[in-house]
């Protein structure tokens, strides 16, 4: 399995558990390396069963929200699905303002992501 | 500057870093979180102000290293006011599109203005579009940390 710098990924059945290490996901820098990584995740590893866990995020800014995008059109485009789990109130209040919710699947807890695949 | 009893005030010129500009806002939140403003209420000033100096630096300015911004911050005990003026050529903030809409909903870019106005009380750009000034009314009497914070009026 590759090594992550920014993430924490494990293996629960055949969906892949992603945690972010990062508690707040605003500099450029360290947005370009988890993007690298979950892209990695989504298309070198092929992970078809993805859960992007936010339990440790307290702030992320518009341009880790694109890289999510981006990240959701490569699970997709393998056929693969995305959810994520675990998004604090505040967080949760900037994919909905956005009308992100719409496109992600979100749900409150991992337990809960799990069980909807 | 409205008519309030700044109690907190901190001006800067930064060059076209982001590096730099975290720290003044870094130095913001501390001051927020010293005067006990509710989480809910320093997550809109933090997001709200990395956005807004994201767009001064890497939109107005280019990241060029010769062009500077100029930040304002003051902190009353009911309202937290900060001013953001880039040395680019501006934009016309009212013909920015919604990224809201179906057509745009994928796009990886340009959630920055729409994020400001939704967490902020007020914004304000000037007619060119390179300086913005934005304004945070602290929520009404809540405990926070332990400590009781001061009795603020309803946002109008």
């Amino acid at each position: 399995m590759a090594e992550y710098r920014r993430l924490d990924v494990n293996e629960v059945g055949d969906v892949t558990v992603v945690r972010f290490r990062d508690h707040k996901i605003v500099e450029d820098l360290n947005i370009q390396e988890l993007g690298q990584e979950m892209f990695q995740l989504a298309e070198s590893e092929k992970r078809g069963k993805l859960v992007l866990n936010f339990s440790a995020v307290e702030f992320l800014s518009s341009a880790a929200l694109g890289k999510l995008i981006t990240l959701d059109k490569k699970v997709k485009a393998h056929g693969g699905l995305l959810k994520f789990s675990n998004i604090r109130p505040e967080i949760y209040e900037v994919f909905a303002i956005t009308k992100l919710n719409r496109l992600f699947d979100i749900k409150d807890d991992e337990a809960d992501a799990l069980a909807a695949f | 500057m409205s008519e309030e009893h700044w109690i907190w005030r901190s001006d800067h010129v930064i060059s076209s870093d982001t590096g730099a500009g975290r720290r003044v806002l870094e130095e913001v939140l501390d001051q927020l979180k010293a005067q006990h403003w509710v989480p809910r209420d320093i997550f809109a000033v933090h997001l709200a102000m990395h956005e807004a100096l994201v767009n001064a630096i890497v939109h107005g300015n280019k990241l060029a290293p010769d062009k500077h911004v100029h930040i304002s911050c003051r902190i009353a005990p009911c309202l937290v006011r900060i001013e953001i003026a880039d040395e680019g050529n501006g934009f016309d903030p009212t013909n920015v599109p919604d990224p809201t809409d179906p057509d745009r909903l994928e796009s990886p870019t340009g959630r920055g203005v729409m994020l400001i106005k939704a967490f902020m009380s007020r914004v304000e750009f000037n007619e060119q579009g390179n300086q913005v000034a934005l304004e945070k009314r602290r929520a009404g009497e809540t405990v926070s940390h332990g400590r009781r914070a001061p009795s603020c009026p309803a946002s109008p």
